[in-house]
């Protein structure tokens, strides 16, 4: 009898502990009211019935996607960029357990926890996209067409989510206490950041794949063989700016729960702010290459071709100039306007892929419903408060006490 | 603005070329597909349509697709150029004739059945097939409604049923595929009361066209068009005006739409295999430099000790 209460406790305690972050169930609510929760419930209190109206009612009501233009704003924003902004967790996984630079040991929990949740969204956004999301699986187990770069993306994302996942329950399971396990699951982590490199570089690739098959569609100054190398280079680019954006919103939000003593984030951040400057020069230069290769310079000096002279000299040259300017400056403040410049950049990218220059030609061009935006702005909000949620409770910005001389 | 033919082979053999290796490696192993012998296809001949419509009243009532909302003979169809969509497998269209004074030109749209299909290509779930007989056909069962068969149908065929929240598909001419597999022929080839159509076999119908185009060169173009735009196409089209004027690609090239990623996909298993032997490699070399690292300082160290 006695132990049965005692384990009650216990239970209690650790919800308290765990869940509640230690307060009393009523302080913790009381914790919730603050303006980020309000709008984020406002965001919540348009987007839930939106999604049920999609999936009740149907696609064609809730978007403004039609037979000439089947994909929107949830395979070009949504998926597309979701993915490349997603891909910090490989790039900083392969520097430190690759390449062996430890120094940027602090960045891999965040940057693995954003590509999580990235790929987690990602794939959350296609089932708003998808006709008949439940069938999922069949491209896996019921019917394989091998011919399809968009079953390599496929596959490629489901493993890739699970390799996350993996890389990720270090973390979970200091969180839980869970020793053994820990000790277990750390010794894939060299064998899941290779394969997640693997992966990686395939599915960002294959991304740029698809629209391969669109030759008679897409501008041409964005149609190019190259597509998959531009959207891998392009790719690595976005994931080292988000984590160089995100260690900078971390610090500003989450400053409490930062303590890796000794380390110099303004440091890591111009190490990473160089990287960004070479992979962005070799992104613009291609670019170019690109162009040359399909001799189409007459388009430059039409109205879509000024929008390509904006998104690869705005969004791409010029952060690329402010990185190594910074870099030469020692200039971390620098660098972090210059990753978010980056950001916006491939988003801009990936938009003008697969909506802007797709069906060019065509007079019935395709603008987002609202109900489109809803629904993204719904995804990334949810997003957010998920990694908040974790990032509150779990080891991610900083290390466990009890484990830190372990991995040493 | 249309990207000239030229320049678009250009880019076509830039993506092969991008992954040389397994272009070559592909060119060793299989020959090209070059399509089902007994094939069927059909033959329109644009200079015989009138624009009557009985085609798309044929395919209506064949397929059992909802009354349209402008009737069968109502000319006022024709103000607008129309595609295909979801409740309508085939359209015709009327141009104005290129040549002045002649009569307006009537073309009829359906999905082309093409040999190598780019919307197979594309479908991850192998929805899409070319059958022996020439028809592409769909399996509902399996498509998972991701509409890049859409995105990747240069004809722009492919409709989809939007409106439906939970069991949509996508929707496409089927060649008739019942019929003609039960030896019958297509509703609207059919019902055409000026012939302008032919069922055959496709390597036949090539030879009607050919006959046409060159005995009365007074009336037809010199081109059939089908015959070699995006590797062939089950349908084909012979007509009075040049194609361009009335509707049709010019700048699609012959190579077929599958071999567009075929380079990529080649390139698949040589990543699956140099990559991780690359970063193993990688990884026991930093791996290694830092044990050297670490003995080193122990041994400097131990000299220090020792002084
Ligand atoms: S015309 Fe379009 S839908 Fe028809 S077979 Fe060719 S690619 Fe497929
Ligand atoms: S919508 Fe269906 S048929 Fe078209 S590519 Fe996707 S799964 Fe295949």
């Amino acid at each position: 009898m006695t132990g049965y209460i005692e384990k009650k406790h216990t239970f209690r305690s650790w919800v308290i502990e765990k869940l509640f972050m230690g307060k009393t169930i009523k302080e913790y609510l009381k914790g919730l009211i603050t303006p980020f929760n309000f709008v984020a419930a406002l965001i919540l209190l348009v987007g839930v019935p939106v999604s049920v109206y999609r999936f009740t009612q149907g696609i064609g009501p809730s978007t403004n996607l039609s037979d000439n233009n089947p994909w929107g704003l949830w395979i070009g924003f949504d998926v597309l960029a979701g993915v490349a902004l997603a891909a910090g967790g490989f790039v900083m996984g392969t520097a430190v357990y690759l390449f062996g630079l430890k120094e940027y040991h602090p960045t891999v929990r965040p940057a693995v926890l954003t590509g999580f949740l990235g790929y987690f969204f990602v794939v959350v956004g296609l089932c708003f996209d998808l006709g008949r999301p439940w069938r999922l699986p069949y491209p896996m187990f019921v019917s394989v067409g091998v011919t399809s770069v968009l079953l390599l993306v496929g596959w490629h994302v489901a493993l890739y989510l699970a390799t996350q996942f993996v890389e990720f329950c270090p973390a979970l399971f200091e969180w839980l206490g869970l020793k053994n396990f820990r000790k277990w699951v750390i010794k894939l982590t060299v064998g899941a950041t290779i394969f997640g490199a693997i992966l990686s570089t395939l599915h960002q690739s294959a991304l740029g794949a698809l629209f391969l098959l669109t030759p008679g569609k897409l501008h041409p100054l964005w149609y190019s063989s190259f597509l998959p190398v531009f959207f891998l280079i392009s790719a690595i680019v976005a994931g080292i700016s988000m984590v160089i954006f995100e260690s900078m919103l971390s610090h500003r939000v989450f400053g409490n729960r930062i303590n890796h003593q000794g380390v110099d984030f303004d440091k890591l951040t111009l190490g990473l702010g160089k990287a960004a400057a070479i992979g962005l020069f070799a992104y613009f230069a291609l670019k170019w290459v690109g162009v040359a290769h399909d001799n189409r310079w007459d388009l430059l000096n039409t109205p879509l071709g000024h929008w390509f002279l904006v998104e690869v000299f705005i969004f791409v040259f010029f952060p690329c100039l402010l990185f190594t300017w910074a870099v030469r400056k020692s200039n971390a403040a620098l660098v972090r306007f210059a990753s978010i410049i980056t950001v916006i950049g491939i988003i801009i990218n990936r938009i003008n892929v697969a909506i802007v220059g797709l069906n060019w030609n065509l007079e019935d061009r395709y603008f987002p419903h609202w109900m489109e935006f809803a629904v993204t702005i719904t995804i990334i909000t949810v997003g957010v408060l998920t990694f908040r949620w974790i990032v509150n409770r779990m080891p991610v910005l900083y290390e466990h006490p009890e484990y830190k001389e372990i991995d040493q | 603005m249309e990207i000239s033919r030229r320049k678009f082979l250009k880019s076509i053999s830039a993506a092969s070329g991008a992954s040389l290796v397994s272009k070559s490696q592909f060119a060793h192993g299989a020959e090209r597909f070059t399509g089902w012998p007994e094939r069927f296809g059909i033959l329109t001949d644009i200079t015989r349509c009138v624009g009557c419509r009985s085609c798309e009243a044929a395919c209506n009532e064949i397929n059992k697709l909802p009354a349209p909302k402008i009737p069968f003979e109502d000319q006022s169809v024709f103000e607008k150029i129309r595609r295909t969509d979801a409740q309508i497998y085939t359209v015709v269209n009327r141009y104005p004739n290129p040549k002045p004074g002649g009569p307006a030109v009537y073309v009829k749209k359906q999905c082309m059945h093409c040999d190598e299909p780019a919307c197979a290509s594309a479908c991850l779930v192998k929805a899409f097939k070319k059958t022996q007989e020439g028809p592409v056909i769909y399996n509902k069962d399996v498509c998972i409604g991701c509409r890049y068969c859409m995105t990747a149908c240069p004809f722009y065929v492919p409709a989809y049923e939007y409106d439906e929240p939970f069991k949509p598909e996508v929707k496409k001419c089927t060649m008739c595929f019942e019929r003609i597999s039960k030896d019958g022929i297509p509703a609207c080839v059919e019902a055409c009361p000026m012939e302008a159509m032919t069922f055959g076999k496709r390597s036949d119908l090539i030879r009607v066209a050919r006959k046409r185009v060159i005995e009365q060169p007074d009336i037809y173009i010199d081109h059939i068009y089908g015959e070699h735009e995006i590797g062939g196409t089950s349908w084909l089209y012979i007509s009075g005006v040049p194609f361009e004027k009335i509707g049709f690609r010019m700048d699609l090239g012959t190579t077929p739409y599958a071999e567009l990623t075929k380079g990529f996909l080649g390139a698949v298993p040589l990543v699956l295999i140099l990559w991780p032997a690359f970063l193993i490699g990688v990884y026991m070399f930093t791996r290694r430099r830092q044990e050297m690292v670490e003995t080193e300082a122990e041994n400097f160290e131990i000299e220090e000790d020792q002084q």
